[in-house]
């Protein structure tokens, strides 16, 4: 069946999929935003302790969809995984190591005999869910925004000289870091950051059975949406405008185009519907939350959690489909990779296109797990009750 | 036109090996655990005894505290792939990222999401839906060491694909072959298995610490009749599927084979080293010759275990070096220099092609693909060759000791079972004790196998394709020397953490 498919519609069908990995993670993130959120939102060790459980039941969610995208990415763009993980080195060691601290804080933050003690846990916990969030956000948008870097397959047959040679070669000397000091990139990084916190809140909201905490829920939702829109629609605003890398699809040859996102989402209509419907939802979620608290607490981070997977899906699909070069090199326009210069072969992508038909029944088995574990409130008493607590 | 200076390729191993090796430290348990953690509960829903459920989480919550920082530990792995190995992860991701992405699709979410029910399902759901919760972990678990050590088999030799000369890189052409490969498979079965002696031996170990303390009685020896069966089957599994290894080492990796055996000159008739001393021989110091100080022979063996043969000949590392024309291997110095052709007609397949120039492109596409099998010798054009041959002492030992640990396991969990079915297990306090240290051996035997299959097979990271030296970033090497230090006081801090907990854990005992 997709042995039939043109090795374009593949490389389509694969971005896809990375950009949905890559939305789901950022959904998933209200982990991150939460674990800023602990000593903001709990007053006492009791209340922290709830906030924590129930962010600890997920965690491991956001991690695996981390690690998938990342396999999934090698799998199907491997010269991406070559050229951004090895080029912006910095940027993507300080975002495993923020990850690296968060997998063992929760198991290890309260039991006995640990000699780093508890507060370096939720240190831990804090630096993941800043920096994590700060810096993911940071590093996508150099997909629209471009790093220094060149490409060069043929390197690898160069041994003139006694040394050895590189395909890709990174010219920022601050290995990525300098992809930080861009405000644009910034602004999606902090606005990836806050709307971790808002997804957070109405996580909580959903899930807490705690009248005290539930105040200051209300309070830090109206806190935190207003600087992720101000930082949301500062980015979103600057891609409408700006020029974009677009890629002859005859030659391959890559120039600048004027206001090449917003061409790419006149063209791509079903991209643009995704885009705005979920930018409403997440809007939406959030305001019902705060102007019909009563009825809608709940049902926030459901509309806002869609709404996030949609906007971030759509937002990916304009960097990579419509003949767009995905990581652009501002240093050598040609040296930038598009879905079609940096994929896996025809056989490759069509062997995991294959597996890809598991990850419905994937979804499906999660949403069940999630159902069964999930169905009461949670509260302090039925922590006290539990045999495995964080 | 950039090129790399060479501590740069030193650091990048050396924070490949200590990420790896804290990684393995703990995977082993886990996917023995997960079984042993499978079995008991499983008896626990037949029985519906309340002391099965009290072991199962007892040991239940050792799994989480380990489970916890082989997490940790595996995200830079997978990363390290495109951070450190750049070169590399374009050569090869076409065939090697398939694996990556599988295991986590398949295994990934099958392990953390029943997981989830695992540790908080227990008043959530039902007991058969629980059950089977830990029973999908101990699969997920096992099916993700699938996924990458067939990756890991592959690189060890590289099947089911082709170099594509216009994207200059190698493309899978044959899924099959890469799951199926001999070296995949024996890889996986040795591995697993690997793990589940050391979960049992980790299970009866601290188990058998209870007995001495004469606390927990009941529940520690029932944990012990469950682990030291399963272990004892698992290390007999163990000993077959090593055998499977080294023939295949034997087969695919001649070079490791003669390392691992510190067989310098090969012979027919090999006779297998059971003991010896190394020590090395001053006269040629570049040629890495090592002498044995003290050796005890078994006449034959070495034959019989490579090639199931015992007039079977087994080449030795000088005629892997140097060649040996009546034996039909070639010398290092022709394969470099096939190596550099083959290099040299890509490139000019690449000019030609540019040029317009069809027949001379098909002529030199040609040569190129007549020499590719000894692609990564090119490399080596201006260097010295005894740089091809792995580190000795290390392979050598390193084997033996695996061996003989692998042996004591046996003989070990065969006394403890037979000792707990009579009954008599509690007074045996020299086995008990044994017991309790043997879950270090263990752990060390399973990271000396790593060693033995890793080091052994420098300086290729894909055999014969791809050396070591052309598959790194372009970094600085102080870069990356402190990254290495990072991992390294991180890690290290990490796991004495671990260790403190554990033994709290384990202090507190059952009831808690
Ligand atoms: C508890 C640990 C343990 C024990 C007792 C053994 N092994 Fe092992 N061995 C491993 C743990 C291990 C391992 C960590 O799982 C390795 C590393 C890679 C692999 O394939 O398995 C390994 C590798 C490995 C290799 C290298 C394979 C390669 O390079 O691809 C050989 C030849 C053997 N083993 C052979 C044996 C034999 C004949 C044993 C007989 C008792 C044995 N091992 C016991
Ligand atoms: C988890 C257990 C493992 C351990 C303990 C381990 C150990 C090591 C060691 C000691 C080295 C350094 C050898 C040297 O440079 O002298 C090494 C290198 C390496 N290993 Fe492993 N390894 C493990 C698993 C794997 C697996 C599963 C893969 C691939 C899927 C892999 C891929 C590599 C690569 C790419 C290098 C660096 C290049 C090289 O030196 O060959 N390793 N490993
Ligand atoms: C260099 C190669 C390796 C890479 C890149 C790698 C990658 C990873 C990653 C990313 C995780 C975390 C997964 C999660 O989010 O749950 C992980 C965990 C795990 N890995 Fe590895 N891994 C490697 C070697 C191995 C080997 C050799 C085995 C077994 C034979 C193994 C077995 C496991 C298991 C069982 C887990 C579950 C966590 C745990 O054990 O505590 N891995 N690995």
């Amino acid at each position: 069946m997709f042995e039939s498919l043109s090795l374009l519609s593949l490389q389509q069908y694969w971005w896809l999929i990375v950009s949905l990995l890559g939305a789901l993670l950022v959904f998933l993130m209200f982990v991150q935003g939460g674990q800023t959120l602990i000593y903001t939102l709990g007053k006492t060790e009791d209340e922290r302790a709830l906030l924590v459980n129930l962010l600890g039941r997920k965690w491991e969610l956001t991690f695996t969809t981390l690690v998938t995208f990342g396999g999934a990415f090698f799998a199907s763009f491997p010269l991406f995984y070559s050229t951004s993980f090895g080029g912006a080195y910095w940027v993507w060691m300080a975002i495993l190591f923020a990850f690296v601290i968060q997998a063992v804080s929760y198991e290890y933050r309260r039991r006995p005999g640990n000699f780093l003690g508890q507060g370096t846990f939720e240190i831990f916990l804090f630096l993941n869910g800043f920096l994590g969030t700060l810096l993911i956000g940071t590093a996508v948008a150099t997909f629209f925004t471009g790093s220094g870097f060149s490409v060069n397959k043929m390197n690898l047959l160069d041994l003139t000289s006694g040394n050895m040679p590189v395909i890709s070669e990174w010219k920022g000397m601050a290995h990525g870091l300098e992809a930080a000091l861009n405000p644009i990139n910034l602004s999606l990084g902090l606005a990836v950051f806050f709307l971790a916190r808002v997804l957070a809140i109405l996580y909580f909201m959903n899930r807490l059975g705690h009248a005290a905490i539930m105040e200051r829920l209300k309070k830090q939702l109206l806190y935190n949406a207003v600087p992720f829109l101000v930082f949301f629609l500062a980015f979103a605003g600057w891609l409408l405008l700006s020029k974009g890398f677009a890629v002859d699809p005859n030659t391959g040859i890559v120039s600048m185009e004027p206001y090449k996102y917003l061409h790419n989402l006149i063209a791509l209509p079903a991209v643009a519907v995704i885009f705005v419907l979920g930018v409403v939802a997440v809007l939406l979620g959030i305001f019902r939350s705060l102007t019909c608290f009563e009825k809608c607490h709940t049902k926030g981070i459901w509309l806002s959690g869609t709404g996030t997977v949609l906007t971030v899906w759509a937002l990916l699909m304009l960097a990579g489909l419509n003949h767009t070069a995905y990581y652009p090199s501002t240093w050598d326009l040609q040296s930038s990779l598009t879905i079609e210069n940096s994929s896996s072969s025809h056989y490759t992508l069509t062997a995991m296109s294959y597996v890809s038909l598991l990850v419905p029944f994937v979804l499906a088995y999660i949403w069940y797990v999630w159902r069964a574990i999930d169905n009461k409130k949670i509260t302090t008493e039925e922590l006290k009750s539990e045999s495995h607590v964080y | 036109m950039t090129h790399i200076d060479f501590s740069l390729v030193d650091w990048s191993r050396a924070q490949f090996a200590l990420t790896a090796c804290y990684h393995w430290l703990f995977v082993p348990l886990t996917l023995g655990l997960s079984f042993i953690l499978a079995f008991m509960e499983t008896m626990y829903v037949k029985t519906g005894n309340e002391e099965w459920k009290r072991i199962t989480k007892f040991w239940q919550t050792l799994f989480g505290i380990n489970f916890a920082i082989g997490v940790a530990t595996g995200l830079i792995l997978e990363f390290e792939f495109g951070t450190n190995w750049s070169n590399y992860s374009w050569f090869v991701g076409d065939i090697f990222g398939a694996p990556l992405a599988i295991e986590g699709i398949m295994a990934f979410f099958l392990e953390t999401t029943f997981i989830a029910v695992m540790f908080f399902g227990w008043n959530k759901v039902g007991k058969k839906f629980h059950l089977l919760s830990t029973w999908l972990v101990a699969i997920g678990s096992n099916l993700s060491a699938l996924w990458i050590l067939v990756a890991n088999g592959w690189m060890q030799l590289p099947v089911g694909m082709k170099f594509n000369p216009d994207t200059a890189r190698n493309e899978m052409v044959d899924f099959w072959a890469i799951l199926f490969s001999p070296v995949a498979i024996n890889k996986f079965l040795h591995t697993v298995s690997s793990g589940y002696v050391l979960a049992s031996l980790f299970v009866v170990g601290i188990s058998s610490w209870y007995l001495l303390q004469k606390r927990d009685v009941i529940l520690a020896k029932r944990s012990i009749i469950v682990a030291s069966t399963f272990g004892l089957m698992a290390s007999a599994f163990l000993m077959f599927t090593g055998d499977g290894s080294a023939r295949a080492v034997a087969h695919h990796q001649p070079m490791k084979f003669a390392a691992m055996e510190n067989l310098y000159v090969g012979q027919q008739n090999a006779p297998l080293v059971a003991f010896g001393i190394l020590k090395a021989d001053p006269s040629t110091p570049n040629h890495k010759k090592m002498d044995f100080r003290y050796l005890v022979e078994i006449p034959d063996v070495l034959s019989y275990m490579a090639f199931l043969n015992p007039n079977a000949y087994v080449p030795g590392i000088f005629d892997l070096v140097h060649g040996n024309p009546a034996r039909q291997i070639p010398s290092y110095n022709e394969r470099i220099a096939k190596g550099l052709l083959s290099i040299n007609s890509l490139s000019a397949y690449t000019t030609a092609k540019r040029a317009g120039n069809d027949s001379l492109a098909k002529a030199s596409l040609q040569t190129f693909e007549a020499n590719y099998n000894n692609f990564g010798y090119g490399y080596y054009a201006n260097r010295d060759v005894h740089e091809l041959i792995p580190n000795i002492p290390v392979s050598f030992y390193s084997f033996r000791i695996m061996v003989f640990l692998g042996m004591h396991f046996f003989a070990l969990l065969l006394v403890v079972l037979f000792l707990t079915v009579k009954n008599r297990i509690e007074n045996k306090r020299v086995i008990l004790y044994t017991a309790l240290w043997t879950i270090p051996l263990a752990y060390i035997a399973s990271m000396l196998g790593w060693i033995v299959a890793e080091v052994g097979r420098q300086p290729w990271v894909i055999q014969d394709i791809l050396p070591t030296i052309a598959a790194v970033s372009q970094l600085k090497a102080s870069s990356v020397q402190f990254t290495f230090w990072l991992f390294a006081v991180f890690f290290t801090a990490l796991l004495i953490a671990e260790i403190g907990i554990m033994v709290k854990q384990i202090k507190k005992g059952f009831s808690a």
